[in-house]
């Protein structure tokens, strides 16, 4: 690869530019060759931390771990260091286990000291003490080369006491994870990092005010964290540019399909590229002649989308609009070989499994929905079961139970029961013969 | 539920009411003895945090690396080195998966049974192993080569359906494939 194609490949994909598969994560060296760290020396030598923040809010970058929060919106909710001395954390959030998402785990995996980058100019611009990566335990390969590069980082300056000389130091540690779902949720992320079960806190306050040890603190997806340095070194009308007009979201996204396609695999492509392109340009289509029976947007807990909302833009609002949410922006394809009753009971086991206990409706009502879908599945339904699930899909709503853990889990079934009532129903009619008797 | 359940290769001691109404007490259960080696390895990751008791998920797995499990005895001496109720250490350890309070086989299957593995074929998969080994999903093998557990997605989706054994990640696993591949675990 050319020096030129490689600086034009970094700014239309800013987040693959460095990864080339089967080749070993660059080194310092070489990621400083490829411009690697030049934004931690602009930040730190030209820019206020409060710079910073505005670059990427005016950015418009949103949150790509679901939620789609404004990521400097996030970091201006940390009060000033006159208002609140003394310790204030960054965490990134790379507990990635929402089923279908396998985005991260390719950028911790092939490009570590991009995060690494990412964490020391978002550090710098909250004036972090200390930074974290909330890395799940079953990231092996992950953990090996961020500590890797964190190692090279400490080595070179960027990262301890005094960096580059600005009179602002941080350390930055790996953290791995011992498994649990809920440890995505960000003030349970926070719980399990202080040692404790991993139950969600009540919010307000929220992190950024009381976080890690009580202290300001934010949480940031990975994806979220790799656009920064970026930011920082072009511009925020650049990092809105990316979007190619799809979106008014501004960036790239990494979009991905997994299920019965073709091609499954992951892509850089701007924010607010359609579903279909993504499915049938960059992953072929479907396989063996298989027919696309419905869709998740981007992971477990986001609404079924059926094969006539293809032409979506993959972006926060649009698929909201539809009625789902874009959660991480990884597809799963549903074939028409599948059961509806079948796919929901795979999704609820899950959940069910996957509650942390903490509150009543999550963790009474999940086995319940998923015990109820097991009965339905092997033709053992009655009447008033879909009613139940219904009622379950308002009991659970947000705002009911303590987190988003069980609404998230509702979303599945509620756009299940929506476009497949028919196979519902069809459980139940196999045993309306023994009822009557 | 729990995934941490694993079924125990020996019987732990049980206590019935009645003994405890006798007035007896409870079986003596002989101290941990901790290896330097484990206790300086906790120690190291006291430093990471501005709580210790943020060390007590990594204490957890430094004694599991060395056990394949938490012996009991262990959570006491944890909770004393770190200065916090063996209550505490206990709840953490049962509260995540990937920390085992059982004894588990020399190698350990976690098999993704998440929506996108689900989707290409999780339940064949499963199947060729429990047939293979002999096992259902919470068992070890009699000669305690292998124990099976589910886990939640893994993140390598696209290349469904996958599984760890050990620290190893295997893709696009078929029924087909699974006696050469477990070979490789002894």
């Amino acid at each position: 690869m050319t020096a030129t194609s490689q600086s034009n490949l970094a700014e239309t994909k800013p987040l693959t530019a460095n990864i080339v598969a089967g080749r070993a994560p660059l080194n310092l060296k070489e990621y400083s060759a490829a411009g690697g760290y030049r934004a931690v020396r602009k930040a730190l030598k030209e820019m206020a931390p409060g710079d910073v923040t505005k670059a990427v809010k005016d950015a418009n970058l949103r949150g790509r771990g679901g939620a789609g929060f404004p990521t400097g919106v996030k970091w201006g909710l940390v009060p000033s260091l006159e208002k609140s001395p003394g310790s204030r954390y960054l965490v990134c959030n790379a507990d990635e286990m929402e089923p279908g998402t396998f985005k991260d785990r390719l950028l911790m995996e092939s490009d570590p000291h991009s995060l690494v980058e990412a964490m020391i100019v978002a550090g710098y611009a909250i004036q972090a003490t200390r930074a974290y990566i909330f890395l799940r335990g079953e990231y092996i390969e992950a953990a090996k080369n961020l500590n890797a590069a964190i190692a090279e980082a400490n080595a070179a300056g960027f990262l301890g006491k005094d960096i580059l000389g600005s009179g602002w130091s941080m350390d930055l540690h790996v953290h791995t994870g011992a498994g649990r779902y809920i440890c995505g949720e960000e003030t349970a992320l926070i719980n399990s990092l202080e040692g404790r079960r991993a139950n969600p806190r009540a919010k307000p306050p929220f992190p950024a005010i009381a976080g890690l040890w009580g202290k300001p603190t934010v949480v940031n997806n990975v994806e979220s964290l790799c656009n920064v340095q970026h930011i920082v070194n072009n511009g925020s009308a650049w990092f809105l540019g990316l979007n190619q007009g799809k979106s008014k979201d501004g960036g790239t996204k990494l979009y991905g399909v997994s299920g019965r396609a073709r091609k499954t695999g992951l892509w850089e492509l701007p924010i607010g590229t359609t579903a279909r392109e993504i499915l049938e340009v960059h992953a072929g289509g479907m396989k063996d002649g298989l027919k696309l029976k419905a869709w998740l947007p981007g992971g477990a807990s986001t609404d079924f989308l059926m094969p006539e909302h293809l032409d979506l833009a993959m972006d926060f609002d649009t698929i909201a609009k539809a009625g789902s949410r874009m959660g991480t922006g990884l597809l799963t394809v549903v074939d028409d070989r599948q059961n509806m009753v079948s796919v929901v009971r795979n999704l609820e086991d899950f959940f069910a499994r996957e509650s942390c206990g903490w509150c009543t409706p999550c963790r009474d009502g999940l086995p319940w929905t998923y015990k109820t879908l097991v009965a339905m599945e092997r033709g053992e339904g009655r009447p008033g079961d879909i009613e139940m699930l219904e009622k379950m899909t308002r009991f659970l709503a947000p705002g009911r139970p303590f987190c988003a853990h069980a609404p998230g889990a509702m979303e599945p079934l509620q756009s299940a029961l929506k476009f497949f009532r028919g196979e519902f129903e069809a459980t139940i009619r196999k045993q309306s013969p023994q009822v009557a008797a | 539920m729990s995934t941490a359940n694993v079924t125990p290769s020996s019987s732990p001691t049980v206590m019935k009411l009645a003994d405890l109404v006798a007035g007896q007490s409870l079986p003596a259960t002989p101290p941990y003895v901790m290896s330097d080696e484990e206790r300086h390895e906790i120690e190291h990751c006291l430093h990471h945090y501005d709580d210790n008791r943020a060390a007590s998920i990594d204490a957890l797995k430094i004694v599991q690396k060395k056990h394949g499990w938490v012996p009991d005895a262990a959570i006491a001496k944890i909770g004393e080195l770190i200065g916090i109720p063996a209550a505490d250490v206990e709840g953490v350890a049962t509260f995540y998966n990937l920390i085992f309070r059982r004894p588990v086989g020399r190698n350990v299957i976690k098999i993704c049974d998440s929506i996108s593995c689900y989707l290409t074929g999780y339940d064949e998969v499963r199947e060729a192993i429990s047939a293979h080994l002999r096992i259902n999903l919470g068992q070890t093998t009699a000669d305690n080569r292998f124990t099976l557990l589910p886990i939640c997605c893994l993140g390598a989706c696209d290349k469904g359906p996958v599984a760890m054994i050990n620290d190893d990640t295997v893709v696009n696993l078929s029924p087909e494939t699974i006696p050469a591949l477990l070979e490789q675990y002894k």
